[in-house]
């Protein structure tokens, strides 16, 4: 499903060249739950970032579904994110603006959907995870827990074949952030949505399929 | 989409109260001093009151004589136009009227103050003045040397009485004694060439009409049989010009134009052929500058504004949106801004232009929304909008996702 090869990474300013990424050849299979783990630093959010299309990798190829899309335009690029990849972010990134259903609808705004159709599928994403009692409210009126499971409707309201997830239950309790998991368990099995996630919590890290771990810039298992 | 953008755009109007007085404030301020302006600019070009042959007129408003160290320009004399412009062949008609003068006069001891002015009888055929009683002096009249005087409104008001009638009446004025007419409506002072309190026969100055100078203090109007003349009849003009003798030997070149009324306005009297280009320009400058610097000051709110909404970008994007739907989406929240700054705009140019008329620091001058000073409002909100949106939006829209998730 996903297949980086000789991944590479590099952050430059006026002085310093920093390696964050070094030779990454890593194949995340369908239907696949990985979870990449390591100290900070070491470049997980990064390699994230990049099979997300968030980030342009230095040197190297990356291949999603059979498509080599290192070489994309922005709008292929837009269109692929759109429609293929769903993000959760540690720290939610909701629209702190829009209630919650217009939060869930976002992905859909950048798709030919109309606005009935874009309630519906808001909608059913939020009971998926629980929180069809609170479509109105706004993201300061929930707690950590739901603003991640908001986040998580996000990104599964498109229905996409890849989600990336960036240390989900990071800012969590350790009972929400069990919630949290079990719903991307129940994405992965019931759905067989291809889920890589970061983290730092190896007890999480074990409910997923495969873990690699990096150091320094490279994967170390 | 276009709901989401108004819902999260009156979001943000809300969430940031001071940035949003600040833009609200630049944008509505300018807006009104802009439809102000524009008010004022519309009733002095296309206020046709009471000359409605504007367009099929020219206007000459002054001479002007120049050598290698001397130079002068004023009106023109009594004696020049009897030379010069009375013997045109194509005008269907040539009027004429002095500048205003001003004197006191004191009835049932109350000091009031007139302006008048020096015309020939065919300015009443020319300009359409609205006769609210009596009529205009005839060319006998003119030819008797006959005390008479046309008044408006304001001056019979003050004088006689409001509504009172005063054809017939005699009223007192530099120490003479003239028996009124005709009273006719109000001309606002900005059009300075035709307005005045009183309109005398010109026979009656005491100037001497057969002076050799060209300088005085006349305009001339030169009506057109049919406006497709207007070109021939400046061409004339101009050979007369050409021909006309020097007054004084230091003189080398005369100069004298027969003008549309808005250049014979804007040039004020002055033949300076450069003269209109910097009233152009400079007038050109100025609003330039009050359109400009305003969006100047937007574009940095904006950029600030949408900065701060780093974080929203970096979303948008992770999740499908195109530089392009970003762009459009921030466009569109600076129209939805800009329209809400131009409707204060609207109430805020009305409110000052209540203050202006009921001041009457222009006298007789009022001004008021119209269908082209709203039109040109409307217009103006949303160049606005697209202007001070574009540039920000543009910036932000090639964030990195990365950087702008992280921000």
């Amino acid at each position: 499903m996903i297949k980086l090869q000789n991944i590479e990474k590099v952050y430059r300013t006026d002085t310093i060249e920093t390696l964050a990424l070094n030779g990454i050849n890593l194949h995340v299979a369908k239907g696949e739950f990985l979870s990449i783990m390591g100290p900070s630093g070491c470049g997980k959010s990064t390699l994230l970032n990049i099979m997300g299309l968030l980030d342009e990798p230095s040197k190297g190829e990356l291949h999603i579904d059979g498509h080599t899309v290192t070489r994309l335009s922005d709008k292929e690029l837009a269109g692929f994110r759109n429609k293929r990849l769903g993000f959760i972010f540690q720290s939610y990134h909701l629209i702190n603006d829009l209630n919650v259903l217009d939060n869930v609808e976002l992905p859909l705004l950048y798709r030919k959907v109309n606005a009935k159709e874009r309630r519906r599928l808001a909608a059913a994403a939020l009971e998926k995870v629980g929180l069809s009692n609170r479509l109105q409210h706004f993201p300061s009126q929930l707690s950590g827990g739901q603003k991640q499971r908001v986040a998580i409707a996000r990104a599964i309201v498109g229905e996409p074949e890849i989600i990336l997830a960036d240390e989900p239950t990071g800012n969590l309790d350790s009972a929400m952030g069990n919630e949290v998991m079990d719903i991307l368990i129940q994405l992965n099995q019931h759905d067989k949505t291809t889920i890589v996630m970061v983290t730092h919590d190896e007890q999480m890290a074990r409910k997923t399929h495969r873990l690699v771990r990096l150091f320094d810039g490279s994967q170390v298992q | 989409m276009l709901k989401n953008y108004f819902k999260i755009a009156i979001a943000v109007l809300k969430r940031r109260k001071f940035f949003t007085f600040i833009s609200l404030f630049g944008i509505s301020f300018t807006l009104a001093t802009l439809l102000v302006l524009t008010a004022f600019l519309d009733r002095i070009v296309n206020h046709e009151y009471p000359d409605a042959k504007r367009k099929q007129s020219l206007y000459i408003s002054g001479i002007e004589e120049r050598g290698e160290r001397a130079r002068s320009n004023s009106g023109l004399s009594i004696s020049y136009i009897k030379r010069y412009v009375l013997p045109m062949k194509l005008p269907g008609a040539i009027a004429f009227s002095s500048r205003s003068n001003g004197t006191n006069t004191y009835f049932h001891g109350k000091k009031i103050g007139i302006d008048y002015k020096f015309v020939n009888s065919v300015f009443w055929d020319i300009l359409e003045f609205d006769f609210l009683e009596g009529k205009p002096f005839t060319v006998q009249q003119e030819k008797n040397l006959e005390k008479v005087a046309v008044i408006s409104q304001d001056l019979r008001d003050n004088y006689f009485g409001k509504d009172v009638p005063a054809v017939g009446q005699y009223l007192e004025a530099n120490n003479e004694k003239y028996r009124v007419t005709g009273v006719v409506r109000n001309v606002p002072a900005s059009t300075y060439m035709l307005s005045s309190d009183m309109y005398i026969p010109y026979t009656l100055t005491k100037d001497d009409m057969n002076t050799p100078s060209y300088f005085g203090e006349y305009a001339a109007i030169l009506l057109a049989k049919k406006t497709s003349d207007i070109p021939a009849i400046k061409k004339e003009y101009e050979d007369i010009v050409r021909r006309v003798p020097h007054t004084q030997k230091r003189f080398l070149k005369t100069t004298s134009l027969a003008d549309s009324y808005l250049d014979a306005y804007i040039r004020g009297g002055s033949q300076e052929s450069k003269q209109k280009v910097w009233v152009y320009t400079a007038l050109g400058i100025f609003i330039s500058l009050i359109v400009f610097l305003p969006i100047v000051n937007l574009v940095n709110i904006n950029v600030t504004r949408i900065m701060e909404r780093s974080s929203e970008i970096g979303v948008r994007k992770a999740f499908g949106a195109t530089r392009k739907a970003l762009v459009y989406q921030f466009i569109v929240e600076n129209i939805i801004l800009t329209l809400i700054g131009g409707l204060v705009g609207l109430v805020l140019a009305q409110l000052v232009m209540i203050i202006l008329n009921n001041a009457d620091l222009i006298k007789n001058l009022h001004l008021s929304l119209n269908f082209t000073v709203l039109f040109i409002g409307l217009l103006t909100c949303l160049v606005f909008g697209f202007l001070s949106g574009v540039y920000p939006a543009w910036r932000m829209s090639r964030f990195p996702i990365v950087k702008a998730l992280k921000a």
